[in-house]
């Protein structure tokens, strides 16, 4: 295949990538594009498009093409989207913040070079299984912390460290991150957390012991807690 | 582009691959072009401009792509004496949503260029033109007579199918 010159030849290639205004013959006898006719006649076999795809993303993982891959997962917080790099896991999102919004931001942030790749994170997938089945208390998997910078990330780094099943108050975090006056800090640390559940931001609770906030919502929080004490 | 590129698979899958199969049948090699347009449209997707029209863009790589696939299967082919048999060679025939493909692979290659093109992928005729040769309005000619032939099969087709089940009815009023 003749890889590099077939975007770059520019013999072939017009320069401007942009569709030209469409010319006067065409008026004449249009065709139905609206694609209704095409999809009736053109037909194409159920799954033909998403067999491609799959085939797609294995190729563009052996190449080392796709800078962020990403998966869905069901849980018992509803529906989770996984997105890692070539570093490790970048982002688990909630439906709630809606994951073609979630896409967009990875797109701008990491690079839109965006492929739905399950296979990066078979391990991952695994592991939250796990977890939420309540057999495992501890994720081992590569985490990049790209989304997130300074204070924000060093209280992210820290979260870890809470053990499973245990709590600590945004005041506590504070003073293990080596800045007791940073509670508010803290907690927006917390609510920009790019790694819930994973980075474990819904062992952090209010001094008075209320939930705080939570991005997946006060119910998912709940329920993480609740898993983490029967467990 | 600074929009996830998976969005861009999901829009015009489809498009691409009617594209690719107009113009080699549906088979391996269709799917081929398929996948190298899309492996060399990721690797370019950060460096196109906001403004480009993605599925002309696409559609265009997918010709170029489909016209190395025919180049190359040219190459390999081992002239012979005899016209081996091959009536399946494009478009197996395999359920009713390949059925139209095979039709379409028995067009003249000039109407399946064309319809590949500015039919299904939605080029202007002097853009198609310029990339499948001949004049714009040879391209919309050979498009249109390829489409007029598959719009007559297709529904001497249906008419057969609803004809059938008719009959059926008649034959078995309680089915």
């Amino acid at each position: 295949m003749r890889e590099s010159t077939a975007l770059g030849d520019s013999t072939e290639t017009p320069t401007d990538t942009r569709t030209e205004a469409t010319d006067p013959h065409d008026a004449a006898d249009r065709f139905d594009r609206t694609g209704a006719e095409i999809q009736q006649v053109f037909s194409l076999e159920p799954g033909a498009v998403d067999d491609l795809r799959t085939r797609l993303a294995q190729t563009a993982e052996a190449r080392d093409l796709a800078d962020v891959a990403y998966r869905t997962l069901d849980s018992p917080v509803g529906p989770l989207l996984l997105a890692a790099t070539p570093l490790g896991l970048v982002r688990v999102a909630f439906a709630r913040e809606d994951f073609d919004t979630v896409l967009q931001t990875l797109a701008k942030k990491i690079s839109p070079r965006i492929l739905e790749a399950p296979d990066r994170l078979d391990t991952v997938a695994a592991q939250l299984a796990e977890y939420f089945a309540g057999t495992r208390r501890a994720f081992d998997v590569p985490l990049d912390y790209a989304l997130s910078t300074g204070f924000r990330q060093t209280v992210q780094h820290y979260l870890p460290h809470i053990a499973y099943g245990h709590t600590q108050t945004y005041k506590e975090v504070a003073a293990h991150v080596g800045n007791p006056a940073a509670v508010r800090a803290v907690g927006t640390a917390c609510a920009t957390n790019p790694l819930p559940v994973v980075v474990p931001c819904h062992r952090v609770l209010r001094t008075d012991r209320g939930l705080g906030g939570y991005l997946g919502g006060l119910e998912a929080k709940t329920t993480l807690l609740t898993l983490e004490q029967a467990a | 582009m600074r929009t996830p590129f998976d969005e861009a698979v999901t829009r015009h899958g489809g498009t691409v691959l009617r594209v690719c199969r107009a113009v080699l049948g549906a088979g391996p090699d269709a799917d081929d072009a398929w996948s190298e347009t899309f492996l060399a449209a990721l690797q370019a997707w950060p460096d196109l401009p906001a403004d480009t029209n993605v599925e002309a863009w696409l559609v265009r790589v997918a010709g170029r792509k489909a016209i190395d696939i025919t180049r190359a299967r040219a190459r390999h082919a081992i002239p012979t004496d005899a016209l081996p048999e091959r009536p399946t060679a494009l478009g197996v025939a395999r359920d009713d949503e390949v059925h139209v493909w095979a039709q379409v692979a028995r067009l003249p290659e000039r109407q399946r260029l064309a319809i590949a093109h500015h039919y299904l992928g939605g080029l202007p005729h002097t853009e198609a033109a310029r990339i499948i040769g001949g004049t714009p309005e040879s391209v919309r000619r050979a498009a249109a007579d390829g489409i007029r032939a598959l719009r007559r099969t297709h529904h001497a087709d249906e008419a057969a199918q609803s004809a059938r089940t008719a009959h059926t009815r008649k034959e078995h009023p309680d089915a």
